[in-house]
């Protein structure tokens, strides 16, 4: 079969409509990535879709299996990786349930922060290209500007713009500083006003209404039976969110709402995401008051261990201080046990889930991923059918996929 | 050079006073047109596609450098290999090459374009340049927007030098 | 209290519903329930019936030369399930014979399981009884072997290398 688009007529001779069977991708400029469309059409709607993926699989789960627990870090940066940040976060939790280890309040501080930091780069990067696909190129350009901002206040954290490695097993790696609490308080006060400038270029823009109105509409049960999660599900009206649900880090200790929307909808699941966007930046508000509280304390858990080398036996030496991360601390190497953990967060794309199982060993045994895309993706034959092939890329652009975070 | 009563005016380029002419190799016009307006294929596979969106986009703007994304690769001029390449992939990925028009220059963007990265395992290619002729490797994962700002930059440099790519023979 | 004792309900329904199928229970970081294949379908469409409607993940392990524990089988395959009312989160892992690797599919009850047990599939080997249309889903259709198992090599040598990625280069390189 031909990888590149080619039209196949495959009529049954019978006097029954032809369909077409026509290739989308994976080299598309609107699939968001390697995502390959295999659509069977009546004309120009959409009889049947069948999506291929495995186009960036890159083998992660294998390779942890042959990495340390910290090594497996850097590669959750290349998931999903428009919000490493959320990525690093499950892994971590998942590691932490594991060992046991609770990170001290300032760090779970810190996290919540920078994952609503996360939360807010990938919407304006979602948003960004969803106009892009719909055809309003202001929109993309105004988002990037205000995700640049963001990204250097991520470079000030810590050193990189996309791929962080920040988080860590019982902790993260470096404190704020008073120079990035000023920048983000500088950056909650001023981005209100820039989301109501994307609001007033595309809420009410008759084009805009008319591609995204009533286009892929999943109502609550068949959202639930599909997997979806996320903004998507909470388009269509069911207030599931992790942070709600299963709180993590300073979740339970920060005030938020949980926008649902009516109709489930493409343009319900923008309004979703646009007033996620307010609650993140009121989120981070309160995270960066709180932080007052705990100035000064450590932002890694004491019993962190050091998971860098595999042996168990280490020489005793004077106990760095906890600040400077991944040290040697001396102490007898806590093994991670044998067994196995769950942990989910609420990833800006839906629930990202980690079930690790150990053998006590310094690798994990299994690490299992389960991506809100890969789900998001096996829903597009759903949505899609029945809809005029030009609303593939809204319903593409609504699930907001990341083929990286699919394929892993 | 010993063109009777010109002037040199450039490094090559010579003028007859008085007049708008102006005498260079053939080979110096072409790689002039050619660096000025690189236009390469929007063509994105991992994170460093985001990187290159960045670059794209309004705070870096490629734009300033005659560069221009376009979504064809009968219209392009280069490739930007951003991101992992899988054994899946890499056919499509020389199928998208062969479709170019020549001239063609291919950069690889980030590590895992330019060696496999971290990424050694069953079904990734270790490297873009296993199955295409790379022109310019920019590393980092993901490299930064002056990264392959730099790269671009590079790469206008290596078709300045070039000579004789070009005429109906090519 | 610990999670036992909160789901103890549940579970003594589902010991006497089901006494041969529940091999195990344990209290893990959630509430674990191991069982046998046979009768595991049945089990979970009731647990589906008692508000576990979301399925979170499913996905196989291979345990072959795990160390810490003797595992009777050599394949699990573990789903996570969350009741959204209730807000509890349940894991069933359902014993999967090494020789006779089959399971139950439970795309009938869940749509969203139709790609995990494809996946589960291509990367396990891991036979999805019921299952609409089990091809591959990320490596190729002419992929050998199974990746995720554990006596899959990480990285492949000249001499095991994919077929259809071989002819590629040849081509490729003939061509140069």
């Amino acid at each position: 079969m031909s990888l590149y688009v080619e039209v196949i007529k495959n009529g049954n001779g019978k006097g029954e409509p032809e369909h077409f069977t026509i290739n989308m991708g994976p080299h598309h400029p609107s699939t968001h990535g390697v995502l390959r469309l295999v659509l069977e059409l009546d004309g120009e709607t959409i009889v049947k879709c069948d999506p291929r993926i495995g186009y960036l699989h890159r083998g992660v789960e294998k390779l942890a299996e042959h990495l340390n627990y910290n090594q497996t870090i850097v590669l959750s940066d290349r998931l999903d990786y428009i919000a490493s940040a959320a990525n690093n976060i499950a892994f971590c939790l998942a590691f932490e349930k594991l060992l046991g280890i609770t990170p001290p309040r300032r760090a779970r501080l810190i996290r919540t922060i920078v994952n609503e930091m996360a939360r807010i780069s990938s919407h304006l990067l979602w948003l960004a290209t969803h106009a892009l696909d719909i055809g309003a190129m202001t929109v993309f350009l105004y988002c990037f500007r205000d995700r640049e901002w963001l990204l250097s206040i991520f470079e000030k954290v810590c050193g990189a713009r996309l791929t962080h490695s920040y988080v860590r097993v019982g902790g993260v790696r470096l404190d704020f500083t008073q120079e990035i609490i000023d920048e983000l308080r500088r950056f909650t006060e001023e981005f209100p006003q820039r989301i109501l400038d994307y609001e007033t270029l595309i809420d009410v823009n008759r084009i805009w209404l008319k591609r995204t109105r009533d286009v892929a509409v999943v109502d609550a049960e068949t959202a639930i039976n599909l997997g979806l999660t996320g903004p998507v599900l909470r388009g269509s009206g069911v207030p599931y969110d992790v942070r709600k649900f299963r709180p993590y880090d300073a979740y339970d200790e920060v005030e938020f709402e949980v926008p649902v929307g009516e109709r489930g909808d493409t343009y319900d699941r923008y309004k979703v995401r646009m007033k996620e966007l307010r609650q993140s930046n009121w989120i981070i508000k309160q995270c960066l008051d709180k932080l007052k509280e705990v100035e000064g304390e450590p932002v890694l858990a004491e019993e962190a261990p050091d998971l860098l080398l595999p042996s168990r036996v280490r020489e005793p030496e004077p106990k760095p201080h906890p600040k400077k991360g991944f040290v040697f601390t001396g102490k007898e190497l806590p093994v991670v046990p044998p067994g196995e953990a769950f942990a989910s967060i609420e990833s800006p794309k839906g629930e990202l889930a980690v079930y690790v199982v150990s053998d006590g060993g310094p690798n994990p045994w299994r690490l299992r991923i389960r991506t809100p895309s890969f789900v998001h993706i096996s829903a597009i034959p759903e949505l899609a059918k029945g809809h005029m092939i030009a609303d593939l890329v809204a319903i593409i652009g609504t699930l907001d996929v990341v083929l990286g975070d699919c394929d892993r | 050079m010993g063109i009777e009563g010109t002037v040199e005016v450039g490094k090559d380029i010579r003028q007859i006073p008085g007049t708008p002419v102006f005498i260079t190799p053939l080979d110096k016009l072409f790689n002039w047109a050619r660096a000025g307006s690189l236009w390469p294929l929007t063509f994105g596979l991992a994170c460093c596609a985001i990187e290159m969106m960045a670059t794209g986009a309004s705070h870096f703007d490629l734009d300033r450098f005659g560069i221009i994304f376009r979504a064809s690769p009968r219209q392009a001029d280069a490739i930007i290999i951003a991101g992992t390449v899988t054994k899946k992939m890499a056919p499509i990925v020389r199928r998208v090459y062969d479709q170019m028009p020549e001239p063609k220059y291919v950069i690889a963007m980030g590590s895992c374009a330019c060696s496999g990265g971290v990424f050694r395992t069953y079904s990734v290619v270790q490297g873009a340049d296993e199955f295409l002729p790379v022109d310019v490797y920019i590393p980092g994962c993901p490299p930064r927007p002056e990264a392959l700002i730099y790269g671009l930059v590079q790469l206008q440099e290596k078709i300045k030098k070039e000579s004789g790519r070009w005429g109906f023979w090519r | 209290m610990g999670l036992l004792e909160i789901a103890m309900d549940l579970l003594a329904e589902l010991r006497e519903k089901f006494p041969k199928v529940v091999l195990e229970v344990l209290e893990k970081d959630a509430l674990t329930i191991v069982c046998r294949r046979e009768g595991s379908l049945e089990l979970i469409s009731y647990l589906k019936e008692k508000g576990f409607k979301h399925l979170i993940d499913l996905c196989g392990v291979d345990y072959q030369g795990y160390k810490s524990e003797k595992k009777p089988e050599r394949f699990e395959v573990v789903y996570h399930l969350y009741n959204l009312d209730e807000k509890k989160l349940i894991r069933v892992k359902v014993l999967i014979p090494e020789n006779d690797a089959w399971q139950y599919s439970v795309t009938g009850l869940w749509k969203t399981a139709n790609w995990f047990e494809r996946e589960c599939y291509d990367m396990l080997g891991i036979v999805f009884k019921g299952h609409p249309d089990l091809r591959r889903l990320l490596m190729p259709e002419d992929w050998e072997g199974y990746p995720l198992r554990k006596d899959y090599p990480l990285f492949l040598t000249e001499e095991n290398e994919w077929k259809g990625y071989k002819e590629f280069l040849a081509s490729v390189r003939g061509a140069k």
